[in-house]
């Protein structure tokens, strides 16, 4: 009876249906799932077999403990929600609520095999991996370079922020939205055990950070520390966070300088053709502008830039003046590009960033040089917006 | 199923009832009339000389268990207990008892297993139900604990689960005032009556005496940062003791002086006692560390602070303060 009554509940708290997807995850998080939905199935005692097993190996996951209290609590008196124990701290218990939320979510995520997340258009051949981060579902996606395209590989649980999304501000404790790449590795022996077993930083705050005048530092993906598995949802200052198992077996897979990690509030899934498109248009808008580079007709080369365009501080208007200048005393332009990434930036406005290596040659300088454009749709075309070294 | 227990008990209590024999019955009543009467060493002293003489006495053994759990001697007990599961399986009530000494030791797996057994050999047996009731809720509050990182300091060990008194007997025995302490408490229980709807008068429960206090001392502790946090120099100042111990040895006036200043000079203050561990030196005398956060306009700090606070006319006070 008393049981009956918390296993309703349970599955009341946690907006749990029937799960619509049931996917493989991996071994700790799936006893988790496998718990909580036998739980919502009135399936105590498998229940409570599920969480002593997963505790026996990973004794430090604190939601799966509080699973086993209300199991076992519920075999004493009725019980209404998840996280029954009296006296205790109600921002802990509602940060393991959210986190059994997030995890029963993460069961459902579905990975179809035909579809690529909008944000990754071309991956350059010597770029292994890509990772996305969709805050709704708590989930660092990471897709495999697979000849340009993007394939599902893995995904982990991650706590962001404690505000969410959309960092401005150092001390805001907010996670920021955008494209970043991971850009060095800190090995667990220099960091505290807060960080747990290493932490690599990104790039925030990027060139488009800089330019609209968001401040902070020190977002970094890292891992738990030694006395709990995970943490909730939303507990960070702004980094993100990974089991230390998860964060382990991610390590392998991140190249520093050029892993990019796309942060956004939600995966967009897109059809191959619609990814297709998109690229064609961006790497065509790419072309012209390399093409109007080399043919030192400086007013059609200007033609590729937006009116807000800026550059380590120049506006248009002090840019076109320079390169007017410049391009006049010169007899021949040569620009390769090569190892084009291309991705599309998460928020309400339509903007990509490509990332190049650029072969600059001309009658009186060459160069070569990591380069990084930041394109918007204006006016019906796509025009850089910002330029500058990566 | 159901209909079979009613005859197995008939069957062991027939078998047990020709093993005691009248001669070893007189020896087992003054064991018993010693027990009752507080007089425990005497009444081991009978009931070893019954067992002596009778050594498959399972009333006599089971008395022999509870004497031993009066005295204080929880392994002992447990090892009586435990041999008469084993010589008599299809007895609930040494499994119960069983169950009540693995918990008082804070061993809930190894009771929850005894009283299972308990229930196994008798599904409606209600003493055990109620009591793996309380056992399952001490390994919730254990798994809480550890979900939630807190450390509940000295409340382990402090059970309030029945301990079976006789065997086969519908005698009441009174739960002495003499339980001591780390011993649980008696819930009088009427023995091997295997029915659901038995009237048992349930003695009142009184509250672990260490759990009582550390409620509220901590709430003396929570009330110190809320005075503070609400920059009440008056309310703040008198958590302390008179006999408070000012940090280096300064003028009490003078450390109150230099406290209402601090207390009331910024324009917010916040201090926050995380995961407070209390310890008692004697029964009125605790020892209390947290980590304290302390945030105003101007300073934000963290640290570990203990407090020892004194029992004063009922009120908890603080006589030592110091950050570690």
């Amino acid at each position: 009876m008393a049981i009956a009554a918390a296993g309703a509940s349970y599955a009341w708290a946690m907006g749990l249906g029937p799960p619509a997807v049931a996917r493989q995850l991996a071994a700790p998080e799936a006893m988790l799932v496998r718990a909580l939905l036998d739980i919502g199935e009135s399936r105590f005692s498998s229940a409570l077999e599920q969480i002593d097993n997963l505790l026996a190996s990973n004794p430090n996951f604190r939601l799966a403990q509080l699973v086993k209290g209300d199991l076992l609590l519920a075999r004493s008196r009725p019980i209404n929600s998840i996280g029954n124990a009296s006296g205790a701290p109600s921002d802990q218990v509602d940060g393991l609520r959210e986190e059994a939320r997030a995890r029963l979510a993460r069961y459902q995520i579905e990975t179809p095999h035909e579809l690529a997340p909008r944000f990754l258009l071309q991956m350059p051949q010597k770029q292994k991996y890509a990772l996305v981060l969709d805050s709704s579902k708590s989930t660092l996606f990471v897709f495999e370079n697979t000849g340009g395209a993007a394939r599902y590989v893995a995904d982990y649980y991650v706590t962001i922020g404690k505000n969410g999304l959309e960092k401005l501000r150092q001390g805001d404790k907010r996670t920021p939205v955008g494209v970043y790449h991971v850009v060095s590795q800190l090995p667990k022996e220099k960091l505290t055990d807060f960080y747990g077993s290493g932490a690599f930083p990104i790039n925030y705050p990027n060139e488009w950070d800089h330019v609209r005048g968001r401040d902070g530092y020190g977002i970094w993906l890292h891992g738990t520390p030694r006395d709990t598995y995970s943490r909730p949802p939303r507990a960070s200052d702004g980094c993100i966070v990974l089991a230390n198992a998860d964060l382990d077996a991610l390590a392998r897979k991140l190249q520093i300088g050029s892993t990019p990690v796309v942060i956004a509030d939600a995966l967009d899934w897109a059809g191959p053709g619609e990814v297709e498109a998109l690229r064609t248009d961006l790497l065509t808008s790419i072309e012209r502008w390399r093409r109007d580079w080399e043919s030192r007709n400086t007013e059609t080369y200007l033609q590729n830039y937006a009116r807000k365009f800026t550059s380590n501080g120049m506006t248009l208007a002090q840019w076109s003046a320079q390169k007017r200048q410049v391009n006049a005393a010169k007899a021949w332009i040569k620009v390769q590009l090569t190892d084009v990434s291309l991705l599309l930036y998460p928020g309400k406005e339509e903007m990509a960033v490509a990332t190049f290596e650029q072969d600059y040659a001309s009658s009186n300088l060459s160069n070569r040089m990591k380069k990084r454009q930041y394109w918007i749709r204006e006016g019906g075309k796509w025009r850089i917006v910002y330029e500058g070294a990566a | 199923m159901s209909r079979l227990q009613p005859a197995a008990l008939g069957a062991a209590l027939l078998a047990l009832a020709l093993q005691w024999g009248l001669a070893f019955a007189d020896t087992y009543d003054d064991a018993s009339r010693l027990f009752k009467q507080g007089n425990h060493a005497a009444a081991l002293e009978k009931i070893e000389a019954a067992i002596a003489a009778n050594p498959r006495d399972a009333r006599a053994r089971f008395l022999k268990g509870l004497i031993l759990t009066e005295q204080n001697k929880p392994n002992d007990a447990i090892k009586v207990f435990t041999a008469l599961t084993d010589d008599y399986p299809e007895l609930p009530e040494p499994y119960n008892n069983l169950a009540v000494l693995h918990a008082s030791q804070g061993q809930y797996d190894k009771a929850r297993k005894a009283l299972e057994m308990a229930i196994r050999t008798h599904p409606s047996y209600s003493i055990a139900h109620e009591n793996l009731g309380d056992v399952y809720a001490k390994m919730a509050s254990e798994a809480y604990d550890k979900a939630l990182q807190l450390d509940r300091g000295n409340a382990a060990a402090q059970t309030k689960l029945a301990m079976i008194k006789d065997l086969f007997s519908s005698s009441v025995v009174p739960g002495k005032g003499t339980s001591q302490a780390g011993v649980t408490e008696a819930r009088v229980a009427a023995a091997a009556t295997p029915d659901a709807n038995d009237k048992k008068q349930p003695s009142p429960k009184p509250l672990a005496p260490g759990k009582a206090e550390t409620e509220a001392v901590l709430a003396a502790v929570m009330g110190w940062a809320k005075a503070w946090s609400a920059k009440d120099a008056d309310a703040y100042l008198a958590h302390y003791a008179p006999g408070f111990q000012v940090p280096g040895g300064e003028p009490r006036a003078a450390w109150e002086a230099t406290r209402r200043d601090r207390i009331t000079k910024p324009k917010s203050i916040e201090v926050t006692v995380g995961s407070p561990k209390v310890s008692f030196d004697t029964n009125s005398r605790a020892i209390v560390s947290f980590r304290q956060g302390y945030k105003s306009d101007t300073l934000n700090t963290y640290g570990a602070k203990t407090l020892t606070l004194t029992k004063n006319n009922d009120r908890w006070l603080i006589v030592q303060e110091r950050m570690n």
